[in-house]
């Protein structure tokens, strides 16, 4: 081989922060090559892509309406890819998260007190929590892997959301459609800014991000974290219990997650409907990555993949792309910077270098 | 012998369900034995099923179709390998991607096919043989694929437990660093592993696009590639066991089916419920006894390997 991999004796500090810019710039160049191949102009897709949904306040609003449920889940999944449990049914956290909490409004559709809507906040976490419970009591009781019971109760989710609108939720004044009623002004997420649809999840997110940095930088609980996923055995001479880290990492990704479906729900979305979510919580995945693992990396990254939600239908309309691209693009960044992370541990030397100068 | 007719078309359906899960979980536990984790497998199966039914469509010819899966979905794995062979990027995380990806990329790559229908994979009709009342349909009338995937079982159990090359690559997944210092070539091995591994998903997706439901839809897997993935914990990493999983949980996906036809007045959904409730459950079962997992699965499973040398 022209080149040996060597490990570096300690990780890069600047490749940390290099890795997501070179992992965009590959997946840029690549996507070109993609456009080529659907027969678009490469130019013309990227602008749309990436330049033309930014170019009104509106749209720009739309931006931080698609980077909350991104924001919300990614923070809570990276809390628990950092203590290496992989929890990857946060699509299923954030369905019971909107099923539980939107159950206040819709048996109680009359209630206009000013105590609903943070009621239903508040139950969308424990309802996103809930489903993360059980994963986490899986795995802590019986050593069932988290990675599959999470994903399974996904689907199970998705089924009781469609079980539960295309029967009891069902609106009875709606033409027989499967939709729940819209919901009334007390159970709405109030918007932030006359004219958008940016709402008060959009807060909620920031402060998530704020919070877990907190957390994560200055107490005994994310300290704990980081010990147990770097290092299990220096953690458990310490005295740190994995199994408490385990329910902690999943139950706070979960009602993170409740709270983003909820805030769909009353928020952009304003009724129950089958499909609450185009993959927000898989999308969280990659924005925990692209993010370092890291809330204000997570920030950035959330707004990023949010600009792929717009730009994949802003090409759809002008250019006729397929819906998809936005998928392929969001799987190709993960891609790239997973193969990019080589760098931050690793340096790459030329294996003849040597002997062929000589 | 007419009272159990109505159990022939339940048999049948049940190894239509089960056999895209025989592929998958058969791959994957060669590839796991080899000492790599590969949570790829929805993603490789999703872009075999779409290449096999595209190569259908344009050539008519269902061997090449399977062929075309089969290369599609060791590409995939491909990629995976040069993430997490030669970059020893994480594997858990270059599963998903490779599954989140593989999701995407299937939707662009079939969107213009979404709907279209294509003749079902022919079954074997042997005249005589195929017309026995009751084992006839079910022992001579089967597509193919199914026969091929009975063999395939037994190849993966004659190739791992009694073959050399069978022996290294479990050496390779127990100990990489053992093996690597008697000269095997840990990676290349691995390679090879991975690439039959995402060969089989890819087939195993195809015969989901081409006989199970014979067309292709977005997401058309719905977790079985996950469910595969179970259903190797659950075989404790045997081949045969792959097999009696893969029927096991293939007749809980057409209970749904034939319990509505009966008339069972149980909502659809929480029918569909039932595989993904009986995944949870069966790994609850199997890995509440730690040691036993731990003395089946093999040693380095997920475990980066970089030859200090």
């Amino acid at each position: 081989m022209l080149f040996k991999i060597e490990k570096r004796p300690e990780p890069s500090k600047s490749m940390v922060y290099l890795t997501p810019i070179i992992a965009l710039a590959l997946t840029v160049l690549c996507s070109i090559i993609l456009f080529e191949v659907l027969g678009v102009n490469p130019i013309e897709a990227l602008y749309q892509f990436f330049i033309a949904p930014l170019n009104t306040t509106y749209e720009f609003s739309e931006l931080f309406v698609k980077a909350t449920p991104l924001m919300l889940c990614a923070i809570g999944l990276s809390v628990g890819f950092r203590a290496n449990v992989w929890n990857i049914g946060a699509e299923g956290q954030l369905t019971m998260g909107a099923i539980v909490g939107s159950s206040l409004f819709i048996y109680f559709p009359e209630t206009d007190s000013v105590f609903l809507l943070p009621a239903m906040i508040i139950l969308g976490a424990v309802g996103g929590a809930a489903w993360a419970a059980i994963p986490a009591f899986f795995k802590t009781r019986f050593n069932a892997n988290e990675i599959l019971t999470s994903l399974m109760l996904v689907y199970v989710a998705l089924l009781l959301l469609s079980l539960l609108i295309h029967g009891p939720w069902r609106d009875p004044a709606g033409f027989n459609f499967p939709e729940s009623q819209t919901f009334s002004e007390s159970a709405d997420m109030p918007i932030l800014i006359a004219g958008t649809r940016m709402h008060f999840g959009t807060l909620l997110a920031l402060f998530a991000v704020l919070g877990a940095w907190v957390m994560m930088a200055r107490t005994l609980i994310g300290f704990q974290v980081k010990v147990i996923g770097e290092a299990p055995r220096a953690g458990g001479y310490a005295g740190f219990s994995q199994k408490k880290i385990i329910w902690f990492s999943l139950l706070f990704a979960g009602a993170l997650a409740g709270v983003a479906g909820l805030s769909e729900v009353s928020g952009p979305i304003d009724q129950v409907v089958p499909s609450i979510s185009p993959g927000y919580g898989f999308t969280a995945i990659i924005v925990a990555f692209l993010g370092r693992l890291h809330p204000v990396g997570i920030f950035f990254a959330s707004l990023l993949m949010a600009l792929t939600y717009l730009g994949g239908e802003t090409a759809q309309i002008n250019l006729g792309l397929p819906v998809a691209v936005t998928g392929v693009f969001q799987g190709m960044v993960l891609f790239f910077l997973l193969a990019c992370d080589v760098l931050v541990h690793y340096r790459f030397r030329l294996n003849i270098a040597r002997k062929a100068i000589s | 012998m007419s009272g159990f007719d109505w159990l022939v078309p339940v048999f049948l359906t049940v190894i239509t369900a089960a056999t895209p899960l025989v592929f998958a979980a058969l791959g994957e536990l060669v590839t796991e034995k080899s000492g790599v984790l590969n949570l790829g497998v929805e993603g490789m199966m999703l872009v075999g099923a779409v290449s096999g039914f595209i190569t259908v469509l344009a050539t008519g010819n269902y061997f090449l179709a399977v062929g075309a899966a089969a290369l599609a979905g060791a590409i995939m794995a491909f990629l995976f390998g040069i993430l997490t062979l030669s970059l020893m990027a994480n594997q858990v995380a270059t599963g998903l991607a490779l599954t989140l990806f593989g999701v995407g990329l299937s939707a662009l790559m079939g969107q213009d096919f979404v709907g279209e229908p294509v003749a079902a994979l022919t079954k074997l009709n042997i005249a005589g043989l195929s017309d026995i009342p009751f084992i006839g349909p079910i022992l001579f009338g089967q597509d193919a694929l199914v026969y091929f995937s009975f063999i395939m079982v037994a190849v993966v159990s004659w190739f791992l437990y009694k073959t050399k090359a069978g022996l290294v690559l479990r050496a390779v997944g127990d100990s990489h660093n053992a093996a690597h210092s008697i000269g095997y070539p840990v990676i290349a091995i691995r390679y090879m592993a991975v690439m039959f591994g995402g060969a089989m998903s890819g087939i195993g997706g195809a015969y989901l696009s081409l006989a199970y439901t014979p067309m292709w839809a977005e997401n058309m897997t719905a977790g079985r590639g996950w469910i595969a993935l179970a259903l190797i914990v659950f075989a404790t990493w045997k081949p045969g066991l792959v097999l009696v999983g893969a029927y096991m949980f293939g007749g809980i996906t057409i209970l749904q089916l034939h319990a509505q036809a009966a008339g069972l007045n149980v909502p659809s959904q929480v029918l569909s419920m039932l595989p993904y409730l009986a995944t949870i459950i069966v790994l609850v079962l199997i890995s509440k006894d730690e040691s036993r997992i731990r003395k089946h699965a093999p040693a380095c499973i997920g475990k980066i390997f970089h030859p200090a040398a």
